[in-house]
């Protein structure tokens, strides 16, 4: 389904609330500048330059009416990249309307779903593209259409989800940094479905929580987010193609939560016509509360990620341990600082961030995130970031 | 008179002596314990409440910061609270949201709601004594009052602001509170909570929060508009405002789980 029948459900619902009289309407959101220093040029062409500047907006307005058991939420985004023409982009990244029943919802739109418990990837979350251009730690996701039915159980909360339509991954260009030496061409994408990017998907995710266990499980039948790669030759230029294969997955996901630990699990199982496969990521978190008689919060976390595909898997954690630390100040200015870093056990390679957080005055945030990269093995993909150790810092401000 | 109701006038004003005898003896952790149940049962009954919190927090140089809450709560009998807390100031976290089962005994159920990422995270509920929001109060002092979450001691009667109050020092049963003790002041005519002194794990005095302007909903149930919580040992101190309280909305359990999180607003 396209964005203009979306589009036109909205407007179609906009009309219904124009009659009644208890109609709330809210409008919030943030504006946000970056700013990206590297410590080197890039090593593939076009990517001589050492910093970048970027702007973003994203609003989000809000109607709801039938005494607040309908409602539709309407969060178009929008960036503007000084070196990137495909990392300019605009998403609706939500248009959605809600109507709740007794014990039931049904949501129908653009929406945007998070499945997982994990930190450093989530195997189970499924459900919507990546907004790859967007940064690194797969947090920005592109809207995505669905008609959701949400129904609450003594037993769970169980979801159906039919999804019209898929949403291409988006892809750094040939200015871009943080990408591989080939440039994506979205021209030549392929999918292994007849019906190309218009194939329905389905979803089924049952969730509960018992005592200090939250457990989720789901399948899901459609097309698989994640690509495979091929290059090609176009125009005398080499460029890389992306083919959508079908694929059937089911999995699981556990958290246990006992005192200051947090267990955390999930495991997938794919079906698709490359190689099934199995994936998981484990860990474990344990928070010091007040550490050093102050109000800082330390926590640690240790998790291992292994796909059965080994080095052909498209995972970021393939056979990889993630080691974090986190500390939260608990501040007037919510101040936070975030460490990590990923070890790749199969290529010997180094993947480090560290992200800091402050409020500043009542409706600023200011963030700066660095990363840095050390390759052990050029097989290694993270070879494709060798010189692309950047800070970043940006600046919200909340509406 | 005869000798039959002579005895049992007898009886009688024994068994009366024997009864004020039992009362006389009651210890002050009895007395601490009875007057601190007696403000409990006072306010059971309220089934739910919504209400509208306006946090003024304040450092010692005096800037502020705001922080708007709406909170649905219900009660459970003979179990904690359930609670659901939206977030509306700052605006950078506004729409976060978080679920709370406070139980009796044993950890509390929390879980919170990140609409940036539309991600539900159960969290550890542990940490009592961490502030709320940077502010002055903590979890623990935002919680739903248990009778099981403390010991007790009656120590005196006082005059105070609403007249008489009881002074009860009350020491918390859970090892992960932030206190060591606290001391609060109940009104003698409504038992109300109007004053309370909280002294921290090395015995000093580390804060002091008092009510005022109650005010009586449904004609039982007494909720104070502001509430002020001053740290004696940083010098920082938060305002609470209560309003918009409304009592008997109607709320189940069904209003309390990650569906009715994801979507509070």
């Amino acid at each position: 389904m396209n964005k203009i029948a979306w589009i036109a459900i909205g407007s179609g619902l906009l009309l219904q609330p124009a009659i009644s009289q208890a109609l709330e309407f809210e409008v919030s959101g943030k504006v946000g500048s970056e700013i990206t220093l590297y410590t080197d040029k890039g090593q593939f062409a076009d990517q001589d330059y050492r910093s970048n500047i970027s702007f973003s907006v994203q609003p989000e307005f809000y109607w709801s009416w039938n005494n607040g058991q309908d409602n539709l939420t309407f969060q178009p985004f929008l960036r503007k990249d000084q070196r990137d023409g495909k990392r300019s982009h605009g998403d609706i990244r939500e248009l959605s309307w809600v109507h709740l029943g007794e014990d039931w919802e049904l949501r129908t739109g653009l929406r945007k779903v998070f499945w997982g418990v994990t930190e450093f990837q989530n195997l189970v979350d499924v459900i919507n593209q990546k907004d790859i251009v967007e940064g690194l730690d797969n947090e920005n996701k592109l809207g995505q259409p669905m008609v959701n039915l949400s129904l609450v159980k003594g037993w769970g909360i169980v979801d159906f989800y039919v999804l019209p339509g898929f949403r291409e991954q988006t892809y750094v260009g040939q200015n871009g940094r943080l990408r591989a030496g080939l440039v994506v061409d979205s021209d030549e994408t392929s999918y292994q479905s007849s019906r190309d990017d218009k194939h329905v998907d389905l979803a089924l995710r049952w969730s509960h929580s018992v005592d200090v266990f939250d457990i989720g499980a789901h399948w899901y039948k459609g097309t698989d987010r994640s690509p495979q790669y091929t290059a090609i030759n176009k125009n005398g230029q080499q460029v890389l193609k992306a083919h959508y294969q079908q694929i059937e997955q089911a999995g699981v996901d556990l958290q246990a939560t006992i005192d200051s630990w947090l267990f955390k699990g999930e495991v997938i199982y794919q079906d698709n016509p490359v190689e099934d496969y199995w994936a998981s990521q484990l860990g474990v978190e344990y928070t010091f509360y007040g550490i050093g008689e102050t109000q800082t919060d330390l926590g640690v976390l240790l998790e291992y990620g292994k796909d059965q595909r080994g080095k052909r898997a498209n995972a970021i954690m393939q056979n990889d341990v993630g080691i974090g630390a986190r500390l939260e100040f608990n501040d007037t200015q919510s101040s936070s600082l975030l460490a990590g870093v990923i070890h790749d056990l199969d290529y010997n390679s180094n993947s480090v961030s560290v992200e800091a957080e402050r409020r500043l005055g009542e409706d600023w945030k200011l963030s700066v995130e660095a990363r840095a990269f050390s390759v052990g093995k050029q097989q290694d993909p993270l070879s494709n970031f060798d010189q692309d150790d950047f800070v970043k810092i940006t600046l919200n401000r909340y509406f | 008179m005869n000798i039959k109701l002579l005895t049992t006038s007898i009886l009688a004003g024994s068994l009366l002596a024997a009864t004020s005898h039992t009362a006389f003896a009651q210890t002050a952790e009895e007395k601490g314990f009875a007057i601190s149940q007696e403000s409990k049962v006072r306010d059971d009954g309220w089934v739910d409440m919504l209400a509208s919190m306006n946090m003024v927090l304040r450092n010692k140089q005096g800037q502020e910061s705001v922080r708007n809450i709406r909170m649905k709560t219900l009660e459970v009998a003979n179990d904690g609270d359930k609670s659901l807390s939206i977030f509306d100031k700052p605006r950078d976290v506004k729409g976060t949201a978080f679920l709370s089962f406070s139980h009796t005994k044993g950890a509390d159920d929390q879980w919170l709601y990140l609409p940036a990422l539309k991600r539900v995270k159960r969290i550890a509920s542990r940490n009592k004594s961490g502030p709320f929001m940077g502010s002055e109060f903590s979890f623990e002092d935002l919680a739903s009052f248990e009778i099981e979450k403390y010991t007790y001691k009656f120590l005196k009667e006082e005059a105070c602001e609403l007249g008489n109050c009881f002074v009860v020092e009350q020491y918390p049963t859970d090892k992960n509170s932030g206190y060591k003790r606290r001391i609060v002041w109940i009104d003698k005519a409504e038992y109300r909570m109007i004053k309370t002194e909280f002294y921290d794990r090395k015995n000093s005095l580390l804060k002091t929060l008092t009510s005022h302007d109650f005010k009586q909903y449904k004609g039982k149930f007494w909720r104070a508009d502001l509430m002020k919580m001053i740290n004696h040992q940083s010098g920082k101190s938060t305002d609470l405002k209560w309003s918009s309280y409304k009592f008997g909305n109607g709320l189940s359990a069904s209003d309390f789980n990650k569906n009715t999180l994801k979507r509070a607003r």
